[in-house]
């Protein structure tokens, strides 16, 4: 897989996860207690020996680079290739920043050209899964496609892929790319995630500037369907979805199912993140918690069910939180009871406060605040 | 090749067998022994060294090293990964008149007299590997310049009824250590030394060549060294450390030290954010409790799933607990599988030990502590 260059483009929708993408991109939201979205494409990609792999931010790139540091959490901090973070450049003339995402690419085009490799890995990180690549690989060299693009076969699950774009095939080609409405079953959801060589890479992004016909990538890439031989790549593993505060909530307590978990963090490699050196949980006497996935550096001394718990969180004595997910840092005093509640990082709940939303609709608290 | 000066580096002495830890040493080094749930022993040290500012360490092996090694790596869980200086493991090594063991504590810092040299450094902080504490040595230098000390020893006040067991300190009014009683039967004093030294190095250097010509020299700093400064009326201080500091030398004083982390009282915090204990991180999901598990007044791990009832424990990254069974007083190490309708109580249970369905391990309340190894 020295051959292949990952490419993680971060321009994705954020409108749906609302405040939780306010200050960040959706790649750089806490999930699974200790995890942002992005290790898990992140840790695919180093699992199967990637050693070159950029990151194409949309701006609001602070927290993406705190996070990825230099990449020694993935191994990636290499002399030869490594990790790259490519945000936008603006217009100092006009200083305007360019509709679409094609013009970051344009930019970088001098490190597509040179990087040794002659395949691209192309990726969003909304898409959660433990992937083997290599597989990937073989079936796009096989195959001789142009494109491999992978997807997943789903039926009845319409909710949980919503808005997200599906591909319509004829046996292994795809023959066009259309979108879950919430009105089919049974649809190939799009992983959004394809294998191409890099020179066809290069020769789609320069064309799309020659004929200004589109200004996102993946349009770029789709207007290819009809002209060249596209494939797909059926993947039957699990797959979270995380492009709105629902389907956020519903990938995290999916998690608290052993079996789901443990293929999302062990099938083929492990999940790599920045660590921060947390001690153990604690918990005292008096905690009782069920049906839960606590992360490291907590103290927990009240009632938890059916939580996700991320590092160093407190939870008092007499507190009750069901149904939840808390962010790092966050302080839940004696007695407060929460439920379908979304704590984002470093909140401090007073005691006796309640807070509680809908199963369906659970409540989001925005960082650094005290209720 | 000519080093930055150093104001002060560190000798860490971690070749020690620790053979009344059985098995538990059988494979490994003392100071590699897991504690606390995601630490091994030597992290408490290195994190101590990281954490007061202390970037140059010479850790000494001898005994069992590898696991050791691959631990401490080039450094970088401590930060100490230095383009200058760092973390350098010191093992015995040939050279054009011999090799050899390490002969003591005095002769293994007398051995690597040149790595100490090309950093020409100030001061030698002599530590041990083997203990638990978290302590600021930076604060230990102030002390050891105010009092114009050519050595200065860490000392720590001992119950009356254990003072046979340590090097025991008698100090005048102004902490000057007047005399040194190596396990007396009869004690004068309380404090016990704790194995940190701070010595003036030009000094040190002198006593350590000294030391290295005599023939019945057992090399050792607590019967040597001391001593004959003692008796040249070197001025040596006594420096008191007040907080938690145990000798995990024993199996029973390891699981001791282990369930001291669970009680309420307890003064070694893990959760100080300004003095981190470093470790190694492994690539585990946060732990698992599922509907039939409850956990009480015990530490757990990233990577456990805990299945059955976890009573006043430590468990390490990994450790999977099984339906319907019960630990309880225990250390699980990491990576043990329990089994379902298992009865655990008063045990250590040693690194990916699988203990199968339906075991009952129990020790007895007083007892030695059972020691699990297969």
């Amino acid at each position: 897989m020295q051959d292949v260059m990952g490419v993680i483009n971060l321009s994705e929708d954020e409108a749906a996860l609302r405040d939780l993408a306010k200050y960040r991109p959706v790649a750089a939201i806490p999930i699974a207690g200790r995890y942002r979205i992005i290790d898990f494409i992140l840790s695919n990609m180093v699992n199967v020996g990637i050693q070159n792999v950029s990151i194409f931010t949309q701006g609001k790139s602070r927290s993406i680079i705190e996070h990825l540091g230099h990449g020694k959490a993935w191994d990636l901090d290499r002399k030869m290739d490594g990790l790259f973070v490519f945000n936008p450049y603006s217009n100092p003339k006009e200083s305007t920043i360019h509709k679409g995402d094609i013009k970051n690419f344009v930019d970088q085009l001098e490190y597509i050209k040179y990087s040794r490799q002659k395949y691209v890995f192309l990726s969003r990180s909304y898409m959660i899964c433990n992937l083997d690549l290599k597989a990937v690989y073989k079936f796009h060299k096989d195959s001789g496609a142009d494109i491999t693009m992978l997807y997943k076969h789903v039926k009845g699950e319409k909710d949980k892929y919503l808005n997200c774009d599906t591909l319509n095939m004829k046996e292994e080609k795809v023959v066009s790319i259309g979108r879950n409405i919430g009105k089919v079953e049974e649809f190939n959801v799009f992983m959004e995630m394809c294998i191409l060589k890099k020179s066809l890479f290069i020769e789609i992004i320069e064309n799309c500037i020659s004929k200004g016909d589109a200004v996102y990538l993946k349009e770029a890439i789709y207007q290819q369907v009809s002209k060249l031989n596209v494939n797909g790549f059926a993947f039957d593993g699990y797959l979270g979805c995380i492009n709105s505060i629902e389907n956020f909530s519903r990938v995290n307590m999916e998690l608290l199912d052993v079996e789901i978990s443990k293929e999302l963090f062990n099938k083929n490699g492990y999940i790599y993140t920045n660590v921060k050196d947390e001690p153990p949980t604690k918990y005292s006497e008096s905690a009782s918690v069920t049906n839960s996935m606590v992360a490291n550096g907590c103290i927990i001394e009240g009632t938890v069910e059916r939580c996700i718990i991320s590092r160093g969180v407190k939870i008092g004595k007499n507190a009750v939180v069901k149904d939840c997910i808390i962010m790092n840092k966050c302080v839940i005093e004696d007695g407060a009871s929460l439920q379908y509640v979304i704590l984002d990082k470093n909140i401090e709940i007073s005691s006796d406060t309640a807070l509680r939303g809908a199963a369906k609709k659970p409540m989001v608290i925005n960082k650094n605040q005290k209720i | 090749m000519s080093r930055e000066k150093k104001e002060i580096i560190a000798m860490l002495l971690a070749g020690g067998q620790g053979s009344r830890l059985n098995k538990l040493t059988e494979k490994i080094a003392k100071p590699a022994v897991p504690f606390g749930g995601k630490y091994r022993i030597i992290d408490f040290t290195l994190s101590n060294c990281s954490n007061s500012g202390i970037n140059t360490i010479g850790v000494l092996t001898q005994y069992r090293p590898l696991e050791l090694n691959k631990h401490i790596g080039m450094g970088s869980p401590w930060d100490l990964d230095r383009k200058d200086g760092g973390v350098t493991i010191l093992a015995p090594f040939m050279s054009a008149d011999g090799g050899r063991w390490y002969k003591g504590t005095a002769n293994a810092i007398y051995e690597n007299f040149h790595f100490i040299e090309q950093y020409n450094p100030e001061y030698v902080l002599i530590l041990s590997g083997d203990h638990i504490y978290k302590m600021d040595y930076s604060q230990m230098l102030d002390y050891h310049k105010e009092k114009q000390a050519e050595a200065t020893i860490a000392v720590i006040r001992v119950p009356w009824e254990e003072t046979n067991k340590f090097g025991i300190m008698n100090v005048d009014n102004k902490s000057r250590i007047t005399e040194f009683d190596e396990k007396p039967r009869v004690a004068k004093s309380n404090l016990a030394s704790m194995g940190v030294y701070i010595f003036n190095w030009k000094v040190l250097k002198k006593y350590l060549i000294e030391d290295e010509m005599d023939k019945n020299s057992h090399h050792d700093f607590g019967k040597n060294i001391i001593p004959n400064m003692l008796r040249d009326g070197i001025p040596l201080y006594s420096y008191l450390f007040t907080g938690y500091w145990k000798d995990v030398g024993e199996v029973r004083s390891l699981w001791e030290s282990n369930m001291d982390l669970l009680k309420e009282d307890n003064t070694l915090d893990l959760y100080d954010r300004n003095w981190r204990i470093y470790s190694n991180n492994p690539a585990n999901p946060p732990h698992y409790i599922s509907s039939t598990g409850k956990v009480k007044s015990s530490l757990l791990n990233e990577g456990c799933i805990i299945h059955g009832e976890v009573n006043n424990c430590v468990l390490f990254p990994g450790v999977v607990v099984g339906q319907n069974s019960v630990v309880a007083d225990s250390v699980i190490m990491p990576g043990v599988k329990i089994g379902d309708n298992t009865c655990i109580k008063r045990c250590i249970i040693m690194s990916n030990v699988s203990v199968p369905s339906n075991t009952v391990l129990e020790g007895k309340e007083n007892d030695e502590i059972i020691l699990v190894n297969q």
